[in-house]
């Protein structure tokens, strides 16, 4: 038998809310980035275990358009890392906070 | 059953190893968790009868993703005590719970390939390549064609990004 969805969803779920309280407790940009991406895939594990619910083949299409915009994301993301490193020669996000006032 | 135990095992793996990544102060420390932690969703994409998105899993995220944040990790740290640094790298408690929790995942394929049932686990309808293909080319044409513009966006945008003399110009300035 296949898992049962719901145990699917809660996993993705755990997986999800590890990723959101990274983002909000680490200041380095690079565990920032690195959280956001468990959070895209456990988007991604909802998806698949809705597709494989349901049979159907979406559920692995959007998983490849979750993959070409996380790709697309890193790029762009650790070109502004590199770019932060050079300016402030520092990873601390709170240390870039120039736009506040 | 067996495909519950196995899914059982490697959810346990993706939530200790992303526990772990996103509490280590190394970064490259971190990347190693995330790496094992993305193995492990693979092989929960398998279990789903998934088997094309778990490959594309395994080359783009474990592959491509995490390579290039490896490689900006790797260039932010240079020059700082580069030696000593390795050396610390190779002491015998970081690289033991990582190791082990990609342990359990080998033993997950090993069982699931010793088991003689060559659907590997996978229980419920396996939704084949040839089907995803088929619909991603015809229903899902205009999404792949953003996808593509996004990918060059996204090119560009690393590009100029990535480009030194942008901060060169600020620091003229400051100087000045």
């Amino acid at each position: 038998m296949m898992p049962p969805i719901e145990h699917v969803l809660v996993l993705a779920l755990m997986l999800f809310c590890i990723g959101a309280v990274g983002v909000l407790v680490r200041r380095n940009i690079i565990f920032i980035l690195l959280s956001l991406e468990f959070m895209m895939n456990a988007c991604a594990m909802v998806f698949i275990a809705a597709g494989a619910k349901w049979g159907q083949p979406d559920g692995q299409i959007m998983f490849m358009l979750i993959l070409a915009i996380a790709a697309s994301e890193v790029a762009v993301a650790l070109g502004i890392v590199i770019q932060m490193a050079r300016r402030f020669r520092t990873l601390d996000v709170d240390a870039v906070s120039e736009l506040r006032e | 059953m067996t495909a519950l135990i196995l899914f059982y095992a490697a959810g346990f793996v993706v939530l200790a190893s992303a526990v772990l990544a996103i509490t280590r102060t190394n970064a490259s420390h971190a990347l190693i968790y995330m790496v094992v932690a993305l193995l492990a969703i693979a092989v929960i994409f398998f279990l789903l009868g998934s088997p094309f998105a778990a490959a594309l899993q395994i080359v783009v995220y474990a592959g491509a993703i995490v390579v290039l944040f490896l490689f900006v990790v790797m260039m932010l740290n240079l020059g700082k005590s580069s030696v000593s640094r390795e050396r610390a790298l190779l002491t015998r408690g970081i690289w033991t719970v990582p190791s082990l929790l990609a342990l359990v995942l080998f033993a997950v394929v090993l069982f699931a390939l010793l088991s003689g049932d060559h659907e590997a686990g996978t229980q419920g309808r396996m939704i084949a390549p040839k089907e995803v293909g088929i619909a991603l080319y015809t229903k899902y044409v205009l999404a792949v064609e953003l996808a593509g513009v996004l990918l060059l966006a996204a090119l560009v945008g690393a590009y100029h990004l990535g480009r030194r003399y942008l901060s060169d110009r600020r620091e003229e300035e400051e100087s000045s």
